[in-house]
């Protein structure tokens, strides 16, 4: 079963971390993905850039509409999704558990309902 | 490598962080104001560091620290900055107390600070860092790679920790005898949390601090010799830390402790850990960190003995299961049953306390490994295959998955025949 573990922070200001906890916390992060795939279990891992970068498009009222910024304005933003593949929500508790965003944010974790592999929606 | 100079520089880093501590826990007894005090100090291991190498090292080194930190602090609160920013009048509010102190006989109240940061007022994951921070000095930064936190967000927690210390002015006082019982419980597992880190899903693992972090336990044994819990818990850590090294082999697999080889394992350590056994049990009062420390003492006799003692072991757990129930302890219970009473005894009780814990049982990786093991020995070998699945999702360390894999592999063939 595949879950998305989807990491929710507050952005840091301009400046707020120095380049050695930036160093840290990319060196937890890279244990981290690197456990997930030494256990065969990491499908991908992606932080995401500071909201500010953020295009939201849609196309619900008629013509294209492309918006500066992220769709809801939240004092902790989408920082990284990990893709994982494990048997249980049990099993991606207990990944969710260690990875290092959940001791300065939360994780939430969203089962997949379908992806496209191989050419096809699995069902 | 000289060991005799390895020792003199570890034993140099020991009593710096003594020093450390016991200045700290005078300097901020009056105010509850830590961060004034550590400033101050840091001022002062400032000025010894540009002054010392010149002038030569005092006679009484801590006693010059605690005058020259006294000063900074009484200039500080005569500062004009004080008087804008706090209504307070600094002949009547500066820590007078200082003025008083005899810096040739520095009384220790480390106790007092170490209460203080395992307050029931401060939140319980900042006991440990708090002490580690204030009690040995070490940086934000250091104890935030402990905890796997980057060392701004370390920092800003302590801050606000020690803030909330000065506010609610928490008192640096030993409590009477009705309340000590429990603030000393919650003093033991902070230090405790020093070495441990006690996942949800994976059960308790070694935490990575620097291995001065070792000397909280000790420290606390010299600040309460009578405690016979404070001697069980630093056997504790020594027993867990001796044998840590033999936990993988030399190619990095995973090594299950009565499989390990007793001369991988640290016997001055051992040897340590004995001595404060024998100081808790002179004491004729239990509880769970002596009960937990004797258990790995069991272990560890099997260099000695040669072979493991597993009628004992089986008291010792259903005795820690009276004094502290856990979800790790009932799966060591269990596992140990087994071993006594034959595998169908342990997964019986395995399974009645999967029952009785619910959801969290259900993805505890120890309960999942102990009864795919069971469910081998038993010969139920389907059943033990998928439950052996279910353990390896749930491991998070590679060398203990392999295991678990090699396990589960070895039971296929044997079902096999082959």
């Amino acid at each position: 079963m595949r879950y998305a573990l989807l990491m929710h922070y507050q952005e840091p200001g301009d400046g707020e971390l120095s380049p050695e906890i930036v160093a840290e916390a990319q060196r937890a992060f890279d244990a981290y993905a690197k456990a997930l795939e030494q256990a065969g279990v990491l499908h991908s891992a992606d932080v995401l850039r500071p909201s500010d970068g953020t295009t939201t498009v849609t196309r619900r009222d008629g013509g294209l509409r492309v918006q500066d910024g992220p769709f809801a304005e939240t004092k902790e933003a989408l920082a990284g999704i990990f893709l994982v593949d494990v048997p249980d929500l049990d099993a991606a508790i207990g990944w969710a558990e260690k990875c290092p965003g959940s001791q300065w944010g939360v994780i939430e974790i969203r089962p997949v309902a379908t992806s496209f592999l191989d050419g096809g929606w699995t069902r | 490598m000289d060991t005799l100079t390895d020792g003199g520089k570890r034993a140099a880093a020991l009593a710096a962080r003594d020093s450390y501590g016991r200045l700290l826990a005078l300097l901020s007894a009056a105010t509850s104001d830590i961060e004034a005090a550590a400033d101050a100090l840091a001022d002062a291991f400032e000025r010894a560091v540009r002054t010392w190498p010149e002038q030569g090292v005092p006679a009484n080194p801590d006693g010059w620290l605690l005058a020259v930190a006294r000063n900074r602090l009484r200039d500080w609160w005569r500062s004009a900055e004080v008087r804008r920013t706090v209504a307070l009048d600094p002949d009547l509010d500066a820590p007078a107390h200082l003025d008083d102190l005899d810096v040739d006989a520095i009384p220790d109240r480390r106790l007092e600070l170490m209460l203080v940061c395992a307050h029931p007022a401060i939140d319980r994951t900042m006991h440990t860092p708090l002490m580690l921070n204030t009690v040995l000095g070490f940086t934000a930064a250091q104890v935030g790679r402990a905890f796997s936190m980057p060392a701004s967000t370390m920092a800003t927690r302590l801050v606000r920790a020690k803030k909330r210390i000065k506010a609610a002015g928490i008192p640096f006082r030993i409590p009477d005898r009705d309340a000590l019982p429990a603030r000393m419980a919650a003093v033991l597992e902070a230090v405790y949390g020093v070495h441990v880190i006690d996942w949800s899903t994976t059960g308790p693992q070694a935490r990575p601090v620097p291995s001065e972090a070792l000397h909280l336990a000790d420290v606390l044994t010299t600040l309460v010799p009578g405690d016979p819990e404070a001697h069980g818990l630093a056997a504790l850590v020594q027993l867990s830390t001796a044998r840590a090294g033999a936990r993988t082999d030399g190619r990095g697999r995973f090594v299950p402790l009565d499989e390990q080889d007793p001369a991988r394992w640290d016997h001055e350590l051992i040897r340590r850990a004995h001595e404060h056994l024998r100081a808790a049990h002179a004491h004729g009062r239990l509880g769970r960190f002596q009960v937990e420390a004797a258990i790995q003492a069991v272990h560890c006799a099997r260099s000695r003995t040669g072979g493991t003692d597993w009628r004992t072991l089986l008291d010792l757990h259903r005795v820690l299961s009276d004094l502290a129930p856990s979800l790790g302890g009932g799966v060591a219970l269990a596992a140990v049953t087994a071993e006594v009473e034959g595998p169908a005894s342990g997964l019986a009780l395995l399974d009645a306390l999967a029952a009785d814990a619910g959801e969290p049982a259900r993805r505890f990786q120890p309960a999942r490994a102990a009864r795919a093991h069971l469910l081998g020995r038993l010969g139920r070998g389907d059943e033990a295959a998928a439950e052996y699945d279910r353990a390896i999702a749930l491991t998070h360390d590679p060398a203990e998955r392999e295991h678990l894999r090699r396990q589960q592999s070895a039971l296929r063939r044997r079902e096999d025949g082959l």
